[in-house]
């Protein structure tokens, strides 16, 4: 499994708990789909920062950086310096 | 989870303790008739390092970690739910500015919060909205690019608003896509900014709360806190976390006052020649008081121990951990004053205090309904 992909099976992982019956795919918009309202979206942000041990800092709060699986896993990639910043988006 | 509390926790809570006891709880019946905790609590509050205690010390706060932090707050709210709600506010203020604050904001505003220095205040409720945080009319005008906002509004039952040096005032920017709720800090000196006090509370009197007036207060650009949007879907629900925590550990603290003062009086008082505490159903409710709050303060510590680990499912826990030790302390209130009869009705009781102060709990930092309506949507990996 490459780093991308790591990353992103933990994301999905993580997402699922919200929702059982939907096989969320990487490019997903999670909002536009209900399953993440306002009230978790610091849940989110605080998953991202103790799974892959980075900071989100105020200006990475944009919510397009939380809208899909593809998206948190560039904000990760882009937060670690990871070569998966290459991949597609 | 560790349940054992380290040696240094363990000094936290029996510091805390024997100041309260010496110090809190024998005069919160007076402040609570006089509407105010007294500047020279205040300053013991300050000199104890009770102020922006969760700060670290290089930046003049007591570093406390998260689980210390929840057991001073329940040693505080065991003696007096104002003086817990000034501890609240505070540290609210203080998590917004260290965690989404400009770079500025933070060098000027965290050493003095965290000394105590001075004083920060929630100003999110408004005549018109409280639970729902979206529906502020507080608005934050641009002046344009690097210039700074324009604040104009008003703000309703801002804890210790009568005292603060410092609001987080929750505002909506207006945008072409809609309105965008957003955070901003108000100095107390700005010009046009009035505050009045609000008398006559029901329950955590002395919290010496507020109306604020806001009239047209110029700020500048690095007193926004948070992105432009983010001040309900990040900055409040980080912030109302931490009060939650806050909040749910006073609770605890209000339980265990209400069992201490009606397991001395069912000991003491004798009716039908036994103690009131040999009757059934007096023993009932002292026992529903023993569990609950070991119940509400084993929810806290494991809400504390998650927010130390920077948990995701900490928003979760705290939540519960506030809905069930607000209604625990609600109902062990209630049934205090039951106990004492007569007694319990009067001033020369504290339990008439804290069955005022329980119902205001049940409505601070997200209503019970609120906690009810929220808690469900979390997803609960493990129980």
């Amino acid at each position: 499994m490459d780093h991308t992909t790591d990353t992103q099976a933990k994301i999905k992982e993580f997402l699922s708990r919200f929702f059982k019956s939907h096989d969320l795919k990487p490019e997903e918009d999670i909002f536009a789909l209900g399953f993440v309202n306002s009230l978790l979206a610091m849940q989110l942000v605080a998953f991202v920062e103790k799974e892959f041990g980075i900071q989100v800092e105020d200006a990475d709060l944009d919510l397009d950086n939380f809208r899909s699986i593809q998206a948190i896993s560039g904000l990760v990639a882009r937060k670690t310096g990871s070569p998966a910043q290459a991949s597609p988006a | 989870m560790n349940l054992e509390l380290t040696a240094e926790q363990r000094a936290v809570r029996d510091e805390a303790r024997a100041f309260v006891t010496a110090e809190v709880a024998p005069h919160a019946d007076r402040w609570d008739r006089e509407e105010a905790v007294p500047g020279e609590l205040i300053d013991q509050l300050r000199a104890r390092g009770y102020l922006g205690s969760l700060l670290p010390a290089e930046l003049g706060g007591r570093g406390l970690d998260m689980i210390s932090y929840g057991l001073l707050t329940e040693e505080i709210g065991r003696g007096c739910s104002s003086v817990r709600s000034l501890l609240t506010v505070h540290d609210m203020a203080v998590r917004a500015i260290e965690r989404f604050g400009d770079p500025a904001a933070k060098e000027r505003f965290l050493p003095a919060l965290a000394r105590g220095a001075i004083l920060g205040a929630f100003a999110l409720s408004e005549p018109n909205a409280g639970s729902d945080a979206n529906s502020v009319e507080t608005t934050a005008v641009s002046e344009g690019d690097g210039g700074g906002w324009v604040l104009t509004g008003r703000k309703k039952w801002t804890t210790f608003g009568q005292i603060a040096d410092l609001f987080l005032v929750f505002a909506r920017v207006e945008s072409a896509g809609g309105y965008q709720p957003t955070v901003f800090l108000l100095e107390r000196d700005t010009p046009g900014l009035t505050v009045r006090p609000l008398r006559g509370i029901t329950g955590t009197r002395a919290s010496l709360l507020a109306e604020l007036e806001i009239e047209g207060c110029r700020i500048p650009a690095a007193h926004r806190v948070g992105r432009i949007g983010s001040g309900v879907s990040h900055v409040a629900s980080y912030t109302l976390e931490q009060g939650r925590y806050s909040v749910a550990c006073g609770a605890v603290g209000l339980g265990q006052a209400c069992l201490d003062a009606s397991f001395a009086y069912a000991t003491e008082r004798h009716q039908f020649g036994v103690p009131l505490i040999r009757h059934q159903l007096v023993s009932a409710m002292i026992t529903d008081m023993i569990v609950g709050v070991r119940a509400a303060r084993l929810l806290c510590l494991r809400a504390g121990w998650l927010r130390a680990s920077r948990d995701p499912a900490a928003g979760a826990e705290t939540m519960a951990a506030k809905y069930f030790a607000s209604v625990m302390a609600a109902k062990a209130a209630n049934d205090a004053v039951q106990i004492h009869g007569a007694n319990g009705c009067s001033e020369e009781f504290p339990v008439g205090r804290y069955l005022r102060d329980a119902k205001v709990l049940e409505i601070i930092e997200g209503s019970t309904q609120i906690q009810q309506i929220s808690i469900p949507r979390f997803p609960f990996a493990e129980l």
